[in-house]
């Protein structure tokens, strides 16, 4: 046991499949410690944001609660200052013409003044009573505003440790360089968005985990079903022969994948979680296994140690564990790696159609393709909504594949260099 | 004619195996009768392909009988279940021709005596009964109990494992014995340690030996009863001097030319004729 891990240990091929496979699972689960929440959360407004680090400047407080951000009085100075008496004078006379009453509005208040002003101007309105020069200079002062606060730095705020309100960190002009690190609102995302504003790397790698557990539930299920039926039909022969291999060749002509699709179909779109995709791809797959464990007990059952198993009259049972199973256990294995990797490949396929796991629950490497297909991601020249996941479910599969022809290189001696 | 007295322990009539449907039907045996008596060592002699491994088959009821009829001590053999062939493994064994091949590589040795123990209904012996029992066997065949435990079948010789067997047929103490070309893979010293052997526990637990052999210098020297065997017919039977002193087979004439002499060249040209006959 311990020699024959070793020479599997020394297949280059082996070796290669197992580092790409043992990648991708460290991936898949270290990411979502670093990068937690749903993989299905929407974070664009918008579709297939490219790839690259993003910055929100609007950020939104889940709260009821009203906060008033406190200018430092530096600031409120320098607007107060530019403000000259004259324009402060016009700003009056049109607010007055407006219809406001006169003692409400005092120029000596520069922010109440400004929040008038904000609140009633408008260069359409053409109050009662005043001049067209009049009306041009307001238009003029308040241009002059709009300068003004373009000239004030921009404000970055970040809610207050120990009070949670929203308090000034540091001001930028429109001229200023950032450091990325003091804005709060930064998302980098490697692989942009999908149709639905999702971080794709995030998507991609849960679907890479949901897809391998199809593809190991189904190999497990198609594996298991197979080798049973296999190892019956090879041992007991005669009718118990004849009739699994009659259902073996019922669902060797009939189309496998036509079957995947009808079945699919048929359980329909709510009820189709990962598990039943699985569990209907790992039942509709069984057919390859149970041929090739039925040529190999056959080959087995009638070698000597068999026959003197019968004779220690041993059970049916114990016979096929015993002296039949080990002997074909690193084929089984082989079988296994090959159907994991069809699994993700059949899983892929029934979800480009439509047909996968229903779409609100898990992403599947299947559904992501599926997604991009509809929302013409190929189209929009979108690569990065599809062509990564192309790359992973082929990384997969040659991976698996690596490392079942390493397997092949160990236990099959005519294939030994 | 004291052998006619000994009891019949196995006999048949008509026992015929015929493999393959329509054109492709093949009779590796044909209508074959023989009576094996108790005690004797019986030999079945024949080249290959004469049908010897499927009659040794369907005596052991490893294969069914086309036609015929099997008798097991003096009755009809039934082996219609599990149960009933259990029985009938109790008292007919076998060893096989390819040690090699004959043990599960991934039992361990205790595992090969201790199912024999089981069978013989001592299950629920103690431990150190049963070991007591596998250190006897082991120790008739020459091989030390206490070297073999937790070691695995292949880590032995061909030579040992073949004794293993004949440890396994102490243990399992059957009325017959089916050696299926035992001595064939072996080499010319340890053949002779292992017929040794064979002979000894016949004598020990009285038990009939059916020796299979393709030799048929070696059936002459063991046997007491020679059956030779040709494309599935038995063409000549009778006792060991009979057969192999005044052959009446032309076959059995072959096989005993057949016999390489130490002291005498190997003569091609006076061999040609007769494999030219065969070939007919």
């Amino acid at each position: 046991m311990k020699t024959t891990f070793r020479q599997i240990f020394r297949q280059a091929n082996f070796v290669i499949g197992f580092s790409i496979i043992t990648l991708i699972l460290l991936v898949i689960t270290i990411y979502p410690l670093f990068n937690p929440g749903s993989p299905l959360q929407m974070i664009g407004q918008g579709t297939f944001f490219k790839p690259g680090t993003y910055v929100n400047i609007y950020d939104s407080l889940d709260t009821s609660k009203v906060y008033t951000l406190r200018l430092d009085d530096a600031a409120a100075n320098r607007i107060g200052k530019k403000l000259l008496p004259a324009d402060r004078e016009t700003m009056r006379a049109w607010l007055i013409a407006f219809g406001l009453p006169e003692e409400s509005v005092q120029i000596e208040y520069t922010d109440d003044l400004l929040q008038l002003w904000w609140n009633s101007y408008d260069e359409n309105v053409r109050p009662q009573g005043m001049t067209s020069a009049a009306r041009k200079a307001a238009a003029r002062v308040d241009a002059k505003l709009a300068g003004l606060y373009n000239m004030e730095s921009l404000t970055i705020t970040q809610p207050d440790e120990t009070t949670g309100e929203p308090a000034q960190k540091m001001t930028v002009s429109e001229t200023d360089y950032v450091n990325v690190s003091d804005i709060a609102n930064v998302r980098v995302l490697p692989l942009g968005t999908d149709n639905f504003g999702r971080d794709t790397l995030k998507e991609l790698l849960a679907a890479t985990a949901t897809s391998l557990k199809i593809g190991l539930l189904a190999g497990c299920i198609a594996t298991l079903v197979g080798l049973a039926l296999g190892l019956f039909a090879g041992y007991v022969g005669g009718i118990v022969d004849d009739i699994i291999m009659f259902f073996a060749n019922l669902f060797t002509v009939i189309p496998g994948f036509v079957l995947l699709i009808l079945i699919s179909y048929s359980i329909g779109q709510e009820s189709r979680g990962a598990t039943t995709v699985a569990v209907v791809i790992g039942f509709t797959s069984w057919v390859w296994t149970t041929r090739s464990v039925r040529a190999q007990v056959l080959s087995l059952r009638n070698r000597d140690h068999v026959n003197l198993s019968k004779l220690s009259g041993h059970s049916l049972i114990r016979i096929l564990v015993t002296d039949i199973l080990p002997y074909i256990a690193s084929y089984v294995v082989m079988a296994l790696i090959l159907q994991i990797c069809s699994g993700i490949l059949s899983e892929a396929q029934l979800s480009m159609l439509g047909l996968g796991p229903k779409t609100t629950e898990v992403p599947t490497l299947g559904l992501m393709m599926f997604w991009g297909m509809q929302y013409t991601a190929h189209l929009n020249g979108a690569w990065w909504a599809y062509f990564p996941v192309i790359v992973m479910i082929a990384l997969i599969s040659f991976s698996l594949n690596l490392m079942n022809t390493g397997l092949d290189q160990v236990f099959n001696p005519q294939l030994r260099s | 004619m004291t052998e006619q007295a000994k009891p019949l322990c196995l006999s048949g009539k008509g026992v015929t195996k015929i493999y393959g449907f329509g054109d492709r039907r093949v009779a590796a045996v044909d209508h074959v009768d023989f009576e094996f008596r108790k005690g004797e060592l019986i030999s079945i002699v024949g080249e290959s392909g004469s049908g010897k491994t499927t009659l040794v088959k369907m005596l052991l009821g490893l294969t069914s009988v086309t036609e015929g009829e099997v008798y097991f001590l003096g009755e009809r053999r039934d082996i219609s279940s599990r149960k009933k062939l259990r029985t009938y493994w109790q008292g007919i064994q076998a060893i096989f021709q390819d040690p090699f091949s004959s043990y599960n590589m991934f039992n361990k040795i205790d595992t090969v005596l201790l199912d024999c123990i089981n069978m013989r209904g001592g299950r629920r012996l103690p431990r150190e009964k049963k070991i007591e029992m596998m250190t006897e066997a082991c120790s008739f065949v020459n091989l030390k109990f206490a070297e073999l435990t937790n070691k695995y079948p292949f880590e032995l010789s061909g030579g040992q494992m073949q004794r293993l067997m004949i440890a396994r047929i102490f243990l399992l103490k059957p009325q017959i014995l089916l050696a299926d070309e035992p001595t064939s893979m072996i080499d010319a010293c340890s053949r002779a340690t292992i017929l040794d052997m064979l002979l000894g526990l016949r004598d020990e637990i009285g038990m009939t030996i059916i020796f299979v052999t393709h030799d048929i210098g070696l059936a002459y020297y063991i046997s007491d009863t020679v059956y030779i065997m040709e494309h599935g017919k038995i063409v000549e039977s009778g006792s060991a001097d009979d057969v192999i002193l005044r052959p009446s087979a032309p076959y059995t004439r072959r096989l005993i030319n057949d016999v390489p002499k130490i002291h005498e060249p190997w003569d091609f040209a006076a061999r040609r004729p007769a494999a030219a006959e065969a070939t007919n």
